[in-house]
């Protein structure tokens, strides 16, 4: 077990390393949750369940807890987000199904985005680093987390791969999750946006049928759409769906492939990135204005 | 899967509320699981059964309160009860509603000793 954050268990693995190795924390940790919980002193009543014994007859006791139960990852997550915007970083989670085009469409974004501005890569698969190696190819630095049996990235594991990244102020940092329409959904990384990828030969009603990721999603790109000759897919019939689950979704249509809707994806990623540099940039004009005063 | 993850958490909560409360066993726990949140509750109870195996945990009661899912609807302007997060507004059709109640995941409370 890690003695500084008490991680360790599991058998998720960041690329490199074999065991959990901790040598330097640089990302602040979330704070240990050592205060005294406001419940205890009204709720901590040595009674059994109902008050059906008498006390002292019966040592069980209730107990409120009142936490969340996804609490701790929470915790991490706001470590990350809190980590990111001090770096200038935007991080954005990438979610969707196995087999969506995920991967390359990300190669395909990097190919055409590397040297505009600084770029860095946190890959989740269950196993192997053939999707760290296909990124890091584009010349883009990238690092792989294995989940094992897990189904999702955790904001704990991607804590730990950032520290191996060098995430340069103004960094779009792409977090590529666990191909999984289901779990991600809960786990907030600490990133500022997730980013749905739907191919258009997954069927139209993939919103609906995993409405808690379609909601959770600022943003949902309709990939593979020069394939829309050869399918029965209804684009408007899709959009509607996704919209149902989230009123506010944005929704560009493109294709990895033959690059059509491609630089919609792009303005829309440098707005994101510059709308995090103005905050900075504003924020350290503020502070030279203060101490020329 | 990740109800397994769920279970993880869960017991690791559980673990450093015995040591912060003083207590070594527990009977049974209550968790608030919204009708709304992405949760199994069988494979909840399945996979409890298997993270709390010779835990301090082990052999408890997993006791499930179920939370309605509610949104507020913005055409209506007043809350509605919803089954799934795609329902349309039960009273004006519209699917502009925003969630209110319903996508809880919290441990309620314990039976210990």
């Amino acid at each position: 077990m890690c003695t500084v954050c008490g991680c360790g268990e599991g058998e998720s693995r960041i690329e490199g390393q074999h065991e959990h190795a901790h040598h330097e924390h640089g990302h602040a940790h979330p704070p240990s949750h050592d205060h005294p919980h406001r419940h205890e002193q009204d709720l901590n009543y040595s009674k059994g369940p109902a008050r059906a014994h008498a006390p002292g007859m019966d040592p069980s006791r209730m107990v409120a807890i009142e936490q969340d139960i996804l609490g701790k990852n929470n915790q991490y997550a706001d470590a990350n987000r809190a980590r990111f915007a001090q770096l200038g970083v935007l991080a954005l989670n990438l979610v969707s199904s196995p087999g969506s085009g995920k991967t390359t469409l990300l190669t395909r974004t990097l190919t055409d985005l590397n040297g505009q501005f600084p770029l860095a890569v946190i890959e989740g698969d269950q196993e192997t680093t053939q999707d760290a190696e296909r990124i890091r190819a584009t010349g883009v630095e990238a690092i792989q987390i294995n989940t094992g049996k897990g189904c999702h990235l955790d904001a704990h594991q991607v804590g730990h791969a950032a520290q191996h990244l060098s995430l340069a102020e103004g960094c779009v940092l792409m977090i590529e999750n666990v191909g999984n329409l289901v779990c991600p959904a809960a786990f907030d990384l600490g990133e500022q946006h997730k980013v749905a990828i739907l191919s258009i030969t997954e069927g139209e009603d993939k919103p609906i049928k995993y409405p808690d990721m379609f909601q959770a999603a600022g943003l949902l790109l309709l990939n593979k759409i020069d394939l829309l000759p050869h399918l029965q897919f209804d684009i408007d019939r899709c959009t509607d769906y996704a919209r149902r689950v989230n009123p506010g979704i944005q929704i560009i249509q493109l294709s990895a492939t033959s690059g059509a809707g491609m630089e919609q994806w792009y303005q829309w990623l440098r707005l994101q990135r510059e709308s995090r540099l103005i905050g900075r940039q504003n924020t350290a004009e503020a502070s030279l204005q203060e101490a020329r005063r | 899967m990740h109800e397994m993850a769920l279970c993880e958490s869960v017991l690791q909560v559980l673990e450093s509320e015995a040591r912060k409360q003083g207590f070594e066993r527990i009977r049974t726990v209550w968790l608030e699981i919204g009708e709304l949140a992405n949760v199994e509750i069988s494979a909840m109870a399945f996979s409890f059964d298997v993270v709390s195996r010779n835990s301090l945990a082990d052999g408890s009661a997993l006791e499930i309160i179920r939370v309605p899912g509610t949104a507020w609807c913005m055409q209506c302007g007043k809350t509605v009860s919803i089954q799934q997060r795609f329902d349309a507004c039960p009273e004006c059709g519209s699917y502009q509603l925003q969630v209110t109640a319903g996508e809880e995941m919290r441990i309620k409370e314990l039976e210990v000793e």
